[in-house]
């Protein structure tokens, strides 16, 4: 009974939905699209499930932290913020003059803003890593950085021609190389849905 | 004002009215108003009846040149005209046109070109499946980011430290993110083998549900079911620069001896990583997203490129019909590029041989 329900019934279910989603694409009929429009829905519906397990994961994971006293401060935050937002969202609604709504802009967005300005450091670091010459590839990578850099700098639009060489270079190598990798991806794209709907890419049911 | 407004009063033909796709669910409305004229409106106005009698007064931007109305339905005909107003004044109105019905087709002929791509590579996949079938030998290049998987596993069994596996930001809707999960399962099973620890904390509760249950599967499959820990496959948040700051703590915190960033990824990317290689940890990274592929190559130990990400199940597992699609992707790749020379080479001579598919 349980190889039925965890692998035979998921890998037929994947077999059917998984070709008509793919022939729906090519049908634009409305029929088609109220298909499409109710996949969306049940998705939603499945994702709103999931957020409720997902709950109850964040609180038993950072509650059985606080029996360690060294992750303990961090997961009583945690819990406590949760608590606090989940408190004031029920309480006074989410709407843009809402206190859960000042709380997210004024607390929320600057952590998050703080935590992305961290980039400008950690990308300093990998550029070193980068630029350090070690042979040919990391050369040519540092040269072309160096272009790229004082090209779009203020001082590089006063020097003749560097507009033009930064812009052949975003254009043809830099586009070129991202395009091969776009076919690739797409391929693999493909690839990969085709084996999970025939069911020969099994890990996602347990293998 | 009123001589002004006689003057400007003209009846203007039909407007032209036809079905831009077959939604069934839109007509496009061809605003033929004279540009002398365009000037003088204020207000325009699209005047709809159905063809139950319903009458509706669409109110437009004076300066479009067509209308696309979406929302009707392919049951019913529709006919339109142009009211079209200066300052309240009525200065001119359309004649009806004729009644059309938005059409609803069964096959859209604009992706014909991408369907017999589609069909044409899944034929290919299923020629590389049947030869894999009958145990044909099938060549693999040597992947060198897969190649390490095993030592990236190795070095934290021998360090007795903690492996963190990322399924990316992206939700489970995202090809990448299921190329992710599958080679979770892989690492989790050559990792139950070493009974080394795997920590999965996810950003999306769906990516999570089907985390938790593939990591859980995959300990029963090499029969060590009692080496799956819930609290080592968890929920963190879903705030991006949350998910990484929650990451790069714990990084630091146990001193992983090994990371793998799989899936898709955004601007955290280099966060992560970065925090990663400060810690001296071994770091195999694969991803789809081209803007974060040069923070990865720069900051990890390997890197998967793109397609090397889907093709990863395959090549861990060694399965012989997982590996044939590979071949089929390796062909396709082939076709794609001979057929780009071939155009490259027709356009520099001006000679069209696209047959208008593209």
């Amino acid at each position: 009974m349980r190889p039925l329900l965890e692998k035979k019934i998921p890998l037929a279910l994947v077999f059917i939905i998984g070709i008509i989603m793919t022939l729906q694409y090519f049908v634009p009929h409305p029929i088609s699209q109220t298909i499409y429009d109710n996949s969306l829905m049940w998705n939603r519906a499945i994702a709103s499930m999931a957020y409720i397990m997902a709950v109850v994961s964040f609180l038993r994971f950072h509650s059985r932290r606080l029996k360690d006293k060294n992750y303990a401060p961090y997961s009583l935050v945690a819990i406590l913020s949760f608590a606090a937002m989940a408190l004031i969202g029920f309480i006074g609604g989410t709407g843009s003059d809402s206190l859960f709504q000042k709380m997210y802009n004024n607390m929320m967005v600057p952590l998050q803003a703080t935590t992305f300005s961290l980039l400008a450091f950690y990308m300093s670091s990998a550029a070193y890593r980068a630029f350090r010459i070690r042979g040919v590839e990391a050369t040519v990578l540092m040269i072309t950085a160096f272009i790229i850099i004082f090209g779009t700098t203020t001082i590089g639009n006063y020097v003749p021609k560097m507009n033009e060489i930064v812009e052949w270079i975003m254009a043809v190598p830099n586009l070129a190389s991202k395009r091969g990798i776009m076919i690739g991806v797409g391929l693999g794209v493909v690839a990969t849905s085709i084996k999970i709907i025939l069911g020969i890419e099994r890990n996602w049911v347990g293998g | 004002m009123l001589l002004k407004t006689i003057l400007f009063m003209l009846f203007l033909s039909p407007p032209r009215v036809f079905s831009p796709d077959g939604t069934g669910k839109k007509l496009t409305i061809v605003l033929d108003i004279p540009d002398a004229i365009r000037p003088q409106i204020t207000t325009l106005n699209l005047v709809r009846e159905c063809s139950d009698g319903k009458v509706d007064t669409l109110d437009i931007l004076p300066f479009l040149k067509a209308y696309t109305d979406n929302s009707l339905s392919y049951k019913k005909d529709y006919r339109y005209k142009i009211l079209a107003y200066s300052n309240g004044n009525l200065i001119f109105e359309s004649e009806w046109s004729e009644y059309i019905r938005p059409t609803a087709k069964w096959f859209d002929k604009d992706k014909l070109p991408l369907f017999i791509a589609m069909m044409l590579f899944t034929i290919i996949m299923i020629y590389y499946i049947a030869q894999a079938r009958a145990n044909k030998p099938l060549y693999l290049r040597p992947i060198a980011g897969l190649e390490a998987v095993n030592e990236a596993i190795g070095r934290a069994t021998e360090m007795g430290r903690p492996i963190i596996y990322i399924n990316g930001l992206t939700g489970i809707s995202d090809i990448a993110t299921i190329a992710a999960l599958n080679i979770l399962s892989h690492v989790t099973k050559r990792a139950g083998q070493f009974e080394t620890r795997i920590v999965v904390p996810c950003y999306d509760p769906v990516v999570y549900t089907i985390a938790r249950e593939i990591v859980k599967e995959a300990y029963t499959t090499i029969g060590r079911p009692d080496l799956f820990n819930p609290d080592d496959v968890y929920f963190a948040t879903d705030s991006q620069f949350g998910y990484a700051a929650h990451v790069a703590a714990r990084m630091v915190r146990e001193q992983s001896a090994t990371n793998f960033f799989m899936g898709y990824y955004f601007a955290e990317s280099l966060i992560l990583s970065e925090t990663g290689a400060s810690t001296g940890a071994i770091q195999v990274a694969g991803t789809d997203s081209v803007a974060q592929l040069p923070f990865f190559v720069v900051t990890c130990d390997y890197t998967l490129i793109g397609e090397e990400l889907y093709a990863a199940s395959a090549y861990l597992s060694r399965e012989p019909l997982l590996t044939g699609t590979i071949k089929a992707q390796d062909l396709a790749k082939l076709l794609l590029v001979v057929v780009m020379v071939l155009l490259s080479i027709s356009s520099l001579f001006k000679v069209n041989i696209t047959l208008g598919l593209f």
